[in-house]
């Protein structure tokens, strides 16, 4: 406890770094993230991160010494021809974005590679710890450092906060955009600028690899929570700094253990948790969904099968048993069992020795089934054209989604009918 | 002798990278070779903590199990989560990855690993790593036996499969109504790209994998439609690559897997220049070319 209230008042200065270091940088990552990971692009931060180190060589072979300033400008100057050079393969030939990624990527670092055996032949003994900048460590951010991120992220909050609604309208739908007038390639070109920029900056904290990460994870996570974009950014945004917060605080209370790697398991877990449990999106409310949505067709269907029983022989509160409900459709006799159980339970079904009837109210839904399945083969025998005797399978899929509203609809449009195209009566 | 050595380890890893790289460049996976190399890590060290030694089986084994677990996480999230592609792969491998760096963190003091060694093997030391029979009999390098024997098994795989991995690439749907499981040949070729990656980046790093890996199928997939071609080509570059990329790394005195990686873009930007001012002379101010 006093390990966390240490942290939160930021009583040691190294701490105050740190975490504004990480959370500046996570939160510029992610918002910027947002808008690759809508444009399709999630992979090319891993691409930038890489594409730096032939720019941080040159800076360095330029200059002769470790010159922060000059190696940041060499970064930025070789993630961006990186990226430019994967959006002009991916759109000048048929070679796929992803491709064009991984080729850019590995080229560039190659070249970086063959730099680097250069300088360390040169016996310039500045060159220790060059590789440092490229791999990364969040534990030794200093002031000067903490100045440099906080401007690159008023600069990208700027920018983005300047030009939210274009880069929107562009990450959704490109040529609207174009069409609407907006400068879409100029706008491409800032957003790419951009995401280097974030990433060179970050690359000197948390790595290559993990500055990737920075950048989509957040992103992908956020995508689970919401359909509005400025919230997705938002959301983004937040579980960046959370997980900015997080690694700073585990490798305050651990010293041993390193600070980026766990801003990385701590945002992917946030991404996990998303895709599994985010209302609507993630995997187990969709899963309940779809068993919910089989129930209530499996229920439905039962209905009916009372219901076509019962035009059988106009007598449509008979009991009726196991095998003559299953004489009527096909049907799978267990599944049949449970429906019949919980349409009990519901108070829609009467069950006496083994046989079941329909209850007032279960008779009113079963003829709401009906009349909506024959509404809708009418629908489309009269307006689509599609013969009668083709209408049966898709009327069997539409009946249980149809609401109140487009039933009256369909009966306005249809003037009142009593007979489906086969002849049958429509319940009232 | 060393030349020799080195540039049949580039020849062999650039021929048995590119046949299956063609196949992910078809399917839009290109970006799995990159996410597998980084995703063995933490496999890579639980196999050195269990194994205690820095033998190959072992991190071989180690390797391929996270390798497959990552295709495994890409594949999960992308179908069952409607996670598109890209994001999928850039959260699975950075968080494993991150993982791995964890565990060497954690275990510092018995671990003699880092994460350089792990991504960055060099092939310049593979004519070091010799198999000496107990005879005291030197074979030559070990790698390269690895490496023959990966090639093998992925040709093989390749020619037993061939018509499988075609149709699942180009017509999934095709191939699923002819009775041919998707699921299957997916995780199929993903084992058998992870072991090659595997296998590979151990001797020469995982960036000259990733490079293997896409530059010379689509280098190739520039040049012609046809799948057979395609994989010839393939093979063809990569052994030129491992030729001319040593050589360029013998007159700079510089990294070798680096010079070959540079000599992979060289060989993709050369055919697509070549091609643009083809297509620029054949059809002179195309209206389309400014919105293309």
């Amino acid at each position: 406890m006093q390990n966390l209230i240490d942290f939160i008042s930021f009583s040691d200065p190294n701490v105050r770094y740190v975490v504004l270091g990480n959370v500046l940088l996570a939160a510029s990552a992610a918002m910027v993230g947002a808008f690759i990971l809508l444009q399709k692009k999630a992979l090319v931060g891993d691409a930038v991160s890489h594409a730096v180190l032939p720019g941080v060589c040159a800076a360095f072979l330029f200059s002769g010494s470790k010159n922060t300033a000059l190696m940041l400008i060499g970064a930025f100057v070789s993630g961006w021809l990186a990226l430019i050079t994967i959006d002009y393969i991916a759109a000048k030939s048929k070679i796929k974005k992803d491709a064009a990624i991984g080729l850019v990527l590995s080229v560039f670092f190659g070249t970086g590679m063959v730099m680097m055996t250069y300088i360390q032949q040169s016996g310039n003994a500045a060159q220790s710890g060059l590789d440092h900048f490229i791999f990364g460590n969040a534990a030794t951010l200093v002031g000067a450092d903490l100045v440099v991120f906080s401007i690159l992220a008023a600069v990208l909050l700027l920018a983005v906060g300047v030009f939210f609604k274009a880069f929107a309208l562009v990450a959704f739908d490109k040529p609207y955009a174009e069409a609407l007038g907006y400068p879409v390639r100029r706008l491409d070109l800032l957003l790419t600028s951009l995401t280097v920029l974030a990433v060179v900056t970050g690359i000197t904290a948390v790595g290559v690899v993990l500055m990737a990460a920075m950048l989509v994870t957040p992103a992908a996570a956020a995508r689970y929570w919401t359909d509005n974009i400025r919230r997705m950014v938002g959301i983004a945004v937040a579980f960046g700094v959370f997980a900015g917060l997080s690694g700073a605080y585990i490798s305050y209370v651990a010293p041993a253990m390193p600070t980026g790697p766990w801003m990385v398991v701590v945002s992917s877990a946030i991404a996990f948790f998303s895709f599994f449990f985010a209302p609507r999106k993630g995997i187990v409310p969709r899963m309940y969904m779809q068993r919910k949505n089989q129930r209530v067709i499996v229920e439905e269907n039962t209905l009916k099968m009372f219901y076509h029983l019962g035009e059988r022989n106009s007598h449509f509160d008979g009991m009726r048993s196991l095998d003559e409900l299953a004489s009527t459709r096909e049907v799978n006799k267990a599944l049949l069992k449970t429906a019949l159980r919980r349409l009990v339970a519901k108070g829609l079904l009467a069950s006496r020795d083994g046989q079941w009837a329909l209850t007032d109210a279960g008779h009113q839904k079963a003829m709401r089934v009906v009349r909506l399945h024959r509404l809708w083969e009418l629908y489309l025998t009269k307006y689509m054209d599609i013969a009668s005797d083709h209408v049966h399978d898709d009327a069997e899929t539409i009946e249980h989604i149809l609401t109140p509203e487009l039933e009256r609809e369909l009966e306005h449009q249809l003037g009142y009918p009593d007979k489906d195209p086969h002849d049958t009566e429509i319940p009232k | 002798m060393i030349a020799f050595w080195i540039i049949l380890t580039g020849a062999l890893v650039a021929i048995t990278c590119g046949l299956l790289g063609c196949f992910l460049i078809l399917r839009k996976m290109s970006m799995v070779g990159d996410a597998i190399s980084h995703a063995v890590l933490p496999g890579i060290v639980i196999a050195f903590l269990l194994s205690g030694s820095r033998e190959t089986l072992p991190m071989l084994l180690g390797a391929g199990a996270t390798g497959m677990l990552a295709t495994f996480l890409i594949e999960y999230f992308h179908r069952r989560a409607n996670l598109q592609t890209d994001a999928a792969i850039g959260v699975t491998f950075t968080f494993l990855f991150a993982v791995g760096i964890i565990l060497i963190s954690v275990f510092a003091g018995k671990v003699d690993l880092d994460q350089d060694c792990v991504l960055y093997g060099e092939i310049a030391y593979v004519p070091i790593d010799l198999w000496v029979m107990d005879g005291g009999i030197i074979l030559g390098p070990r790698p390269v036996y690895i490496l023959s024997a990966m090639l093998l098994v992925v040709i093989l795989f390749i020619k037993v499969g061939y018509k499988e991995l075609k149709l699942t690439s180009f017509d999934p749907a095709f191939a699923s109504a002819l009775g041919i499981s998707t699921a299957l040949w997916h995780y199929l070729l993903m084992a058998a790209v992870s072991l090659t990656t595997v296998s590979s980046f151990e001797s020469v790093g995982a960036i000259l994998v990733i490079a293997f890996l896409i530059g010379p199928p689509a280098t190739a997939y520039l040049l012609t439609h046809d799948l057979k071609h395609m994989l010839a080509i393939t093979a063809v570059l990569g052994i030129f690559i491992a030729f001319a990329g040593y050589w360029m790394a013998y007159w700079l005195n510089a990294s070798i897997a680096g010079c070959m990686a540079v000599v992979t873009g060289i060989c993709f930007a050369s055919v697509f220049v070549a091609q643009r001012i083809a297509k620029r002379k054949s059809s002179p101010a195309m209206p389309g070319e400014a919105i293309g």
